[in-house]
């Protein structure tokens, strides 16, 4: 029998913390008043704030929770900040969004909180059943925010099959997980690395429960084949909840292919290394041929987010110390980027959603050159331009690749973000390029959304200009697996 | 002034930056503050530029006012910056042709002035980074950076195509340095290190290449490098970018970003890569005789007096690359003097026909003929300039020729004779298009009232015929620059190649001028 200790519980504070306020912030809903619902947004991210308090606290107390269930180590607390500055930046570009969408819920802040405390479990357990269980909180919270927009057909349509697809992958995640426990007898990651130590218990059944783990979480990193849900779920869901579900769930599934494929699983050798570098070719490059086509900005991010974890993937390929904290820094310069986009996005438009059209932006430049230019800053970012985030990530990434010999691969990925250059410009060109007027130009950014953005841009040119400290933090994060 | 002396790269570099901050927070109706500060800004550049030539002893072999700075630690890489004969001469020009380019471009901006200065200024700042640079990451971040206002400017003020040519530019630029990007990589792999003395000693040193990688690695930055050149057949970007640029996008274009195709060359293929250098030499001197002779060939057919200089750029840069590519001083020491000489004319053409497009919004010569007798004084400048790129003795053109012809014959007699018949096509299409210009009777009414040069048009090209005139006449104190840079290239070259194999055909390596 476990006994609860306090020591258990600060290396759960973090995710305590989110889900009272998440839970406030349920209870309270009913008893504030319809024009004061903004202040539900203004609770959920001093939630957000006291959470990234608590995780100092749980810095300070590093190790196992739970009889082993929970890790508290470098590497988790690395991604719940991950996971709590997405968060943070989704919230400061919702509160608003909300209001002139006429969907300033309650909900959508516990909702994202809540998501949130089961991103951060599915980052910090070390065991397959925690694992499903972050996986479960985070899902459930993410289909109903795909769907918020209620009135809204598309928007239908994205929750129900994210929520279809969704569960039918979660479903094989479970398979695994069984196999697994028929194999082995634990759940236990740690147990597991030690029973299945030799190339030789690498038997047809482990083999296939692999795959059926692998098949799960690609479902989340939207890997092709099983990114098919990626473009029609980011088009459909509200534009801020599709930053969190391009970022958050994500980076999550990271964390988890991480500590399995490279610290439980890690015995198996070629079968992951071949599974990995295949779904990496194949999701960069059909990532970035699809995205060549698109017209509408979402779908065209949805496609990029598709080829930006093909590269996250080389990086996962490339494994060892350099390649897990190459990933680790390559998630933080995604997360800006990727939020900050959207969150323009959100804002530019309009009521409804009805201006996502890469035309919808011709001249941009001309009215709004600082809005313009934060967006060039974010598509810039996302085709890999020195001095930026985006593309110290990508040289991480390679030189981790090219350590352990992937040049074709590394090949690959970099004429993929060629490719890639074109549609980013494509944005650029119809803002810079062409003139015309754009009922865009005409969007007010109040003052939460304009710190959310610049958040996000310092953040990126943090990370492109001066990378020390979030790359030491990175290689630090990377300790705990083992190489 | 010790402290300019120590951070003097430094400051060169970034200075034309703050005056791109400088005008971003001006007001956007201030266009001539803008404009002045753009020139004021671009000229104390210029200065320091000629400073730096002035201090830099043509006695001493390696890398002048070093800079070295701890940029990240895990992998190392160093803000190291360094200038030897080389990138001096570059850097000189970019100082030179960035200020001429301001003032061409003074009046024919109008719309979004202040962009435009901003985007130039950021330009010349990746521009001269991308010479002083001796960190191979250092230097990739530069090659990259530059392009993005080079995008902007062609594809904001550009003419008809302007958004096709502008995102061709750049793809075409970033497949090649994707690959060098990844040769960076690799070599980082074998040596630890991206800095450039660093890798070149680990390189000579040790035999950690083997020669199939030696080869790839070559490739891998050479594709990079012709693209940029742009070597036949990569060149294709060339025309559209040259044609639908501004004005000075294409003085830009022409006088400095191709020749960083050429510097690149001499900076990383062959020191780093000496054998494969020498195994790809024929292959590389072949393409670079097809760019001579094809570029001649199209420019000659070119019914735009744009796309025409536009080709004549290819040939050019095909004498450059044929220079380096036969491994002696008189064929390097052209080249280089060929890159400088070209930036020089090439970029007065591209002025030229600027300000014929401001007065009549056209370039088609068959609009034009007879403009002798109307624009007396912007002819006799026309003539000058054309003379000097065709290679007329005592003007700049003819020394770089004259050196890389004389090389390739040291190297093999059927170069120089078909690098020859490239100089005289040159003179075919050059002085063919001068008569149908210029010549004859005014045949379009409009040709008849066209003003002549202006103040400002006068002090420019006066500027380049002074600077056209003496490059000719004496030639001796750039070359003199060179020379320790070009006999450590060589010797790194021959070096390594005595080294590692036998076939080092003695005899021409390193003859002296």
């Amino acid at each position: 029998m476990i006994t609860l200790q306090t020591a258990d519980l600060v290396r759960i504070l973090p995710e305590i913390v989110l889900s009272i306020f998440g839970i406030l912030v349920m209870v309270l809903e009913p008893f504030v008043a319809a024009a004061q619902k903004k202040l539900l947004g203004w609770m959920a991210l001093l939630g957000v704030l006291a959470a990234a308090t608590a995780t100092v606290r749980t810095s300070f107390e590093p190790g196992l929770a739970f009889g082993g269930t929970i890790a508290a180590d470098e590497f988790s607390i690395y991604f719940i900040y991950l996971f709590l500055l997405t968060a943070g930046l989704v919230i400061l570009g919702s509160i608003d969004y909300l209001e002139r969408n006429h969907a300033q819920h309650g909900e959508f802040y516990a909702l994202v909180l809540l998501g949130t405390v089961g991103m951060c479990f599915m980052a910090a357990s070390t065991d397959l059943i925690m694992i499903f269980l972050g996986l479960e909180i985070s899902s459930i919270s993410t289909y109903i925010l795909a769907g918020f927009r209620r009135a809204d057909r598309l928007s239908n349509e994205a929750a129900l099959k994210y929520f279809l697809l969704g569960s039918f992958a979660t479903a094989f995640f479970l398979y695994g997980i069984a196999f697994v426990y028929g194999l082995t007898g634990t759940t236990n990651l740690l147990g597991l690395s030690a029973r299945l130590m030799e190339p030789s218990q690498w038997t047809t059944f482990a083999r296939v429960a692999l795959v059926l783990m692998f098949v799960g979480l690609a479902f989340k990193l939207s890997t092709v084949p099983f990114q098919v849900w990626t473009p029609d779920v980011y088009q459909g869901a509200p534009a801020p909840v599709t930053a969190f579900l391009s970022v958050g769930p994500k980076a999550a599934a990271f964390a988890v292919l991480l500590r399995l494929f490279l610290g439980g699983f890690a015995s198996a050798g070629t079968v992951s290394f071949w599974i990995l570098w295949i779904s990496a070719a194949l999701t960069m490059c059909l990532g970035n041929l699809a995205a060549l086509w698109q017209t509408n900005v979402k779908r065209l991010l949805a496609y990029s987010s598709i080829a930006h974890a093909g590269y996250i993937l080389v990086g996962v390929a490339a494994g060892g110390s350099r390649g897990i904290s190459a990933v680790l820094f390559y998630l933080v310069a995604y997360a800006l980027m990727n939020v900050g986009a959207f969150i323009m996005v959100a804002h530019l438009s309009g009521t409804g959603e009805r201006l996502v059209q890469i035309e919808d932006y011709t001249g941009l430049a001309f009215e709004r050159p600082g809005v313009a230019a934060c967006l060039a800053v974010f598509f810039l970012s996302l085709a890999g331009f020195p001095t930026t985030a985006g593309f110290l990530g990508k040289f991480y990434v390679f030189r981790a690749a090219i350590h352990s010999h992937l040049i074709g691969l590394t090949v690959l990925a970099l004429l993929n973000s060629v490719v890639s250059v074109y549609y980013y410009l494509r944005i650029v060109v119809a803002m810079y390029m062409r003139e015309g007027k754009t009922e865009a130009a005409t969007v007010e950014l109040p003052w939460p959304v304009r710190t959310a953005l610049a958040v996000s841009v310092l953040g990126i040119f943090y990370l492109g200009l001066a990378p020390k400290l979030p790359l030491g933090l990175s290689t630090l994060a990377a300790l705990p697996l083992p190489k | 002034m010790s402290w300019f002396t120590e951070h003097s790269l430094t400051i060169v570099t970034f200075f034309p930056l703050l005056g791109a901050v400088v005008i971003a927070f001006l007001g956007r109706d201030r266009t001539s503050s803008v404009r002045w500060v753009a020139l004021l800004c671009t000229l104390l550049t210029f200065l320091m530029t000629v400073w730096l030539y002035f201090e830099f002893d043509s006695h001493r072999a390696g890398m002048q006012f070093e800079e070295f700075r701890i940029w990240m630690v895990l992998p190392p890489v160093n803000y190291h910056l360094g200038v030897d004969g080389l990138s001096l001469l570059l850097i000189l020009l970019t100082g030179f042709l960035t200020p001429l380019s301001v003032l061409v471009s003074w009046s024919s901006i109008t719309h979004r002035t202040k962009e435009f200065f901003l985007f130039l200024l950021a330009l010349e700042t990746g521009m001269i980074g991308v010479f002083a640079s001796l960190d191979l990451v250092l230097f990739f971040v530069f090659w990259e950076v530059m392009l993005i206002p080079m995008y902007f400017l062609i594809g904001i003020w550009g003419h008809e195509r302007r958004v096709y040519a502008a995102v061709k530019f750049i793809l075409y630029t970033m497949t090649g340095s994707a690959l060098m990007l990844a040769g960076i990589l690799y070599l980082y792999n074998l040596t630890g290190t991206f800095d450039l003395p660093q890798v070149l000693d680990h390189l000579t040193t040790t035999s950690l290449l083997s020669p199939p990688a030696e080869r790839w690695l070559f490739l891998a930055f050479f594709v990079a490098f012709a693209i940029k050149v742009p070597l036949f057949p990569f060149h294709t970007w060339l025309p559209d970018a040259h044609v639908e640029a501004p004005t000075a996008g294409s003085v830009i274009l022409a006088g400095v970003l191709l020749k960083m195709g050429t510097y690149g060359m001499l900076r990383f293929c062959l020191p780093l890569f000496p054998e494969a250098s020498r195994d790809f030499a024929p292959i590389v001197c072949a393409l670079a005789i097809i760019g001579i002779i094809y570029g001649a060939l199209v420019a000659m057919v070119q019914p735009d007096l744009k796309k025409l200089v536009a080709y004549s750029s290819v040939a050019h840069l095909g004498f450059c690359v044929l220079g380096i590519f036969v491994f002696n001083a008189q064929g390097m020491e052209g080249s280089i003097y060929q890159m400088f000489s070209h930036g020089v004319s090439t970029g007065a053409l591209f002025m030229l026909v600027g300000m014929l497009y401001d007065r009549r919004h056209t370039r088609l010569i068959s609009e034009f003929g007879g403009l002798a007798t109307s624009v007396p004084v912007y002819s006799t400048f026309f003539l000058i300039v054309t003379l000097s790129s065709l290679g007329l003795p005592m003007l700049n053109g003819f020394v770089g020729e004259f050196l890389i012809i004389v090389g390739s014959y040291h190297s093999r007699a059927l170069y120089a004779a078909l690098a020859a018949a490239g100089v005289v096509l040159a003179a075919v299409y050059l002085l063919w298009m001068y008569q149908r210009v210029f010549y004859g009777d005014i045949t379009n009414e409009k040709n008849r009232t066209l003003p002549d040069c202006n103040l400002r048009e006068k002090l420019i090209l006066t500027i380049v015929v002074v600077v056209i005139v003496a490059m000719g006449v004496y030639p001796q104190p750039f070359l003199r620059r060179m020379d320790q840079s070009v006999a450590s290239i060589l010797q790194r070259v021959e070096k390594r190649t005595l080294l590692f194999t036998e076939r080092a055909p003695a005899g021409h390596l390193g003859a002296g001028r």
